[in-house]
């Protein structure tokens, strides 16, 4: 092989079409998305978890009561994406946050939906937008945004 | 044994599903695709393979333990994990070690008929086979033994891939020995 | 390097009579930006072939072998199949595989030499990331209803963990630089190192923009392609393959929740749990290497395993010189095990991590006669 020939190389594409099935609790959320409402699910000591897990994660008991809670919350966390991934339900540039939804007890990761970095905040109040077509995914969510009125705590 | 018609029961108590969503059609699925892309680029050893494979030619590897041959080579000899420096041009004949009819049609590949024969080809001079498609006869001809040829692609369509050779037909010669052909050659003792 | 002052007392291992003294005897490794001269069968041919004939055994000798790879990672179902030709496996071995970092076959393979039927296994683990989108394929490891199907790569993740810790005080972006500093420095003596640098500053690590808000490039692993072989021996077999083994003191892995909002991620309690199970405590600690994929990960799981001033912490680099996911974790074994193998130090921490900020952790405490 000469020197000048650069090495052969070729595009492998490994793909999987996966459809998982969701079972009670999972399935339940799902619906909420598709109707645009979010759900989580309590604990025995009464806290509630969203997204909604069906075993405890410290005791690993089954998990039964699921609640409806709000749409709004606040930012614990976030990271700016740019670019987004190929795969990922976004094309432009977003932050991705873990948000406690208000009365809840754990966060949930998704996008909030902000023109640049600057305007990300630890502690910013977002609430939940949805697209027009659901059909019972996390993608069901277009994201967060910002909450319009101040809400002083 | 479980029973397969009741599907397996939930450790706890049933599910309290919101008041909101009772009565709608409950989601039971979500699809979740995974596509991964990859830019694979073959070791040296399988570069100068499909180089030569493109100009018709057969390239092996030669084990520097007791000179057995590798086709397609791998820059190593799998029994002993050692590395492989020595290329050998082999010949595009050789015999069926073991095939197989298939009956059923492999999705994507719209160009293979069925039934088709999968065989493991010995070329002469390797010592071990690789797989190749073997037409050029009915599919009830084929014997383990059966000397065969390869039949490569017109000049202008061979390219850097393993699609060079479009199957192996039958030379008509005597068969190998079934004691001597594919793996069991293996079993015999080196002169 | 002063030898160890303490007394030998009763050991953190004693408790339990049944567990066989096992050692690490002999190592073998290499990264690099890139593979492109041999592919992972021709790199770990190598590698295990010289791993052997350090130990001074061959493969027909050879109780067990065990290997860490990932198939995602490398695009073909089965990958590791192929690798097996690397390691000669005829006449048929007595072979596992884990689709996990190499420390976790390691801790298989020690399993097996503690249940008594062997004495002596191959351990092996290798990792081309450079063939694909490894942030991608890490993202496919996560919640398959809730979090995958957003795709979030992995430094993404690791990022939302960094800014709780900078949020709360626990660390800032200068300390995030002196741990990046720490690593090209150190990296520059290794030769596995992809980012290494001898005279890198502060200011520039800290003018550098961040990339991954609020990580900076050089906060984030140096993705790398390569493999790491190691030979474990129980007893006197170890002592015969090499003159100072590695005594594998106590080795332990823990997992917290997969789900991140369960989690408080300014901290790691596997990695402290698999540390003090390890018997991090028994005696002092010469040498941690950590495999954090961040400078911010490095300074929690410092802080989980109560690092002090007098241990050294990745004199090799760590993963901000050089990562090569599936071999990071066994290569921070191996790194403990030759300086210990060596004489330059008595006694050391290796750690591994697998799943998204620090979620599963693995403890190996290793020293020296």
């Amino acid at each position: 092989m000469s020197e000048l020939e650069k090495p052969l190389r070729a595009e492998l594409t490994v793909e999987y079409p996966f459809t998982r099935t969701t079972g009670k609790v999972i399935g339940a959320f799902m619906t909420g998305l598709r109707e645009k409402r979010l759900f989580g699910i309590k604990r025995s000591d009464g806290s509630v978890l969203v997204p909604p897990l069906e075993y405890d994660p410290v005791s690993s008991e089954p998990l039964t009561e699921m609640v409806e809670v709000s749409q709004s919350g606040v930012v614990e966390t976030w990271t700016w994406i740019d670019p987004p991934r190929p795969q990922s339900p976004w094309d432009d540039p977003h932050a991705l946050a873990l948000i406690r939804l208000d009365g809840t007890d754990t966060s949930m990761l998704h996008a909030v939906l902000v023109g640049s970095r600057s305007e990300m905040r630890t502690g910013m109040r977002v609430t939940a937008q949805w697209k027009e077509e659901r059909v019972g995914h996390i993608a069901d969510l277009k994201g967060f945004i910002q909450e319009t009125e101040e809400v002083h705590s | 044994m479980t029973d397969p018609n009741s599907p397996p029961a939930s450790l706890s108590e049933e599910v309290e599903i919101p008041e909101s969503i009772s009565g709608l059609e409950p989601v039971r699925s979500v699809r979740s695709p995974i596509r991964l892309i990859y830019d694979f680029v073959p070791s040296p050893p399988v570069q100068e393979y499909l180089r030569s494979y493109k100009k018709k030619k057969i390239l092996g590897h030669r084990s520097p333990i007791d000179g057995a041959v590798f086709v397609p080579p791998r820059g190593v000899d799998p029994r002993h994990g050692v590395l492989i420096e020595e290329s050998v041009e082999l010949s595009d004949t050789g015999h069926v070690g073991n095939f197989c009819i298939t009956h059923l049609p492999i999705p994507g590949r719209d160009d293979l008929d069925t039934p088709y024969v999968s065989a493991w080809i010995h070329l002469d001079g390797a010592n071990v086979g690789f797989l190749g498609l073997v037409s050029g006869c009915e599919n009830d001809e084929v014997h383990i033994g059966m000397r065969v040829q390869a039949v490569w692609k017109e000049e202008e369509e061979l390219g850097n891939t393993a699609e060079n050779i479009l199957y192996w037909k039958p030379t008509g010669e005597p068969a190998v020995p079934i004691e001597k052909a594919g793996n069991r050659a293996w079993d015999q003792a080196d002169e | 390097m002063k030898k160890l002052a303490i007394a030998r007392g009763i050991k953190q291992m004693s408790k339990s009579n049944s567990f066989r003294d096992v050692a690490v005897v002999s190592v073998a490794s290499h990264q690099t930006k890139t593979l492109s001269e041999v592919n992972e069968v021709q790199l770990m041919a190598d590698l295990i072939s010289n791993c052997r004939k350090s130990a001074g055994v061959t493969q027909e000798e050879i109780g067990f072998t065990c290997s860490g790879s990932s198939d995602f990672l490398a695009g073909q179902a089965f990958s590791f199949v192929h690798t097996l030709d690397s390691v000669g496996a005829f006449p048929p071995i007595s072979e596992s595989h884990v689709e996990m970092d190499g420390a976790f076959a390691l801790y298989e393979a020690w399993v097996k030499l503690q249940i008594g039927e062997v004495d002596t296994a191959l351990v092996y683990s290798y990792g081309k990331p450079s063939a694909g989108s490894v942030i991608d394929v890490l993202a496919t490891q996560l919640d398959p209803y809730y979090v995958s199907p957003l795709w979030p790569d992995c430094f993404s993740l690791a990022a939302l963990q960094a800014r709780v810790l900078l949020d709360k005080g626990l660390i800032t972006l200068e300390k995030m630089a002196e741990i990046s500093m720490r690593s090209q420095k150190n990296g520059f003596n290794n030769p596995n190192a992809v980012r290494s640098s001898k005279d890198v500053s502060l200011e520039n690590l800290m003018n550098e923009p961040a990339i991954v808000d609020p990580l900076r490039a050089s906060d984030i692993a140096e993705i790398a392609d390569g493999g790491c072989a190691v030979i474990l021996a129980a007893g006197d077999k170890a002592k015969s393959f090499c003159e100072r083994p590695a005594w594998i003191k106590g080795i332990d892995h823990r997992v917290d929740s997969h789900t991140l909002g369960v989690r408080d991620l300014t901290r790691s309690p596997s990695a402290f749990l698999a540390a003090e199970k390890a018997g991090r405590n028994a005696d002092r600690l010469d040498l941690a290497e950590i495999h954090g994929m961040t400078s911010t990960q490095e300074l929690i799981l410092e802080k989980e395993f109560d690092l002090s001033e007098e241990t050294l912490v990745n004199l090799s680099g760590g993963c901000l010189a050089s990562d090569t996911m599936m071999a990071s974790g066994l290569i921070r074994i191996s790194e403990v095990a030759s300086r210990i193998i060596s004489g330059q130090v008595d006694r050391g921490l290796a750690h591994a991590t697998s799943g998204p900020c620090l979620q599963q952790n693995l403890v190996c405490i290793l020293e020296g006669e």
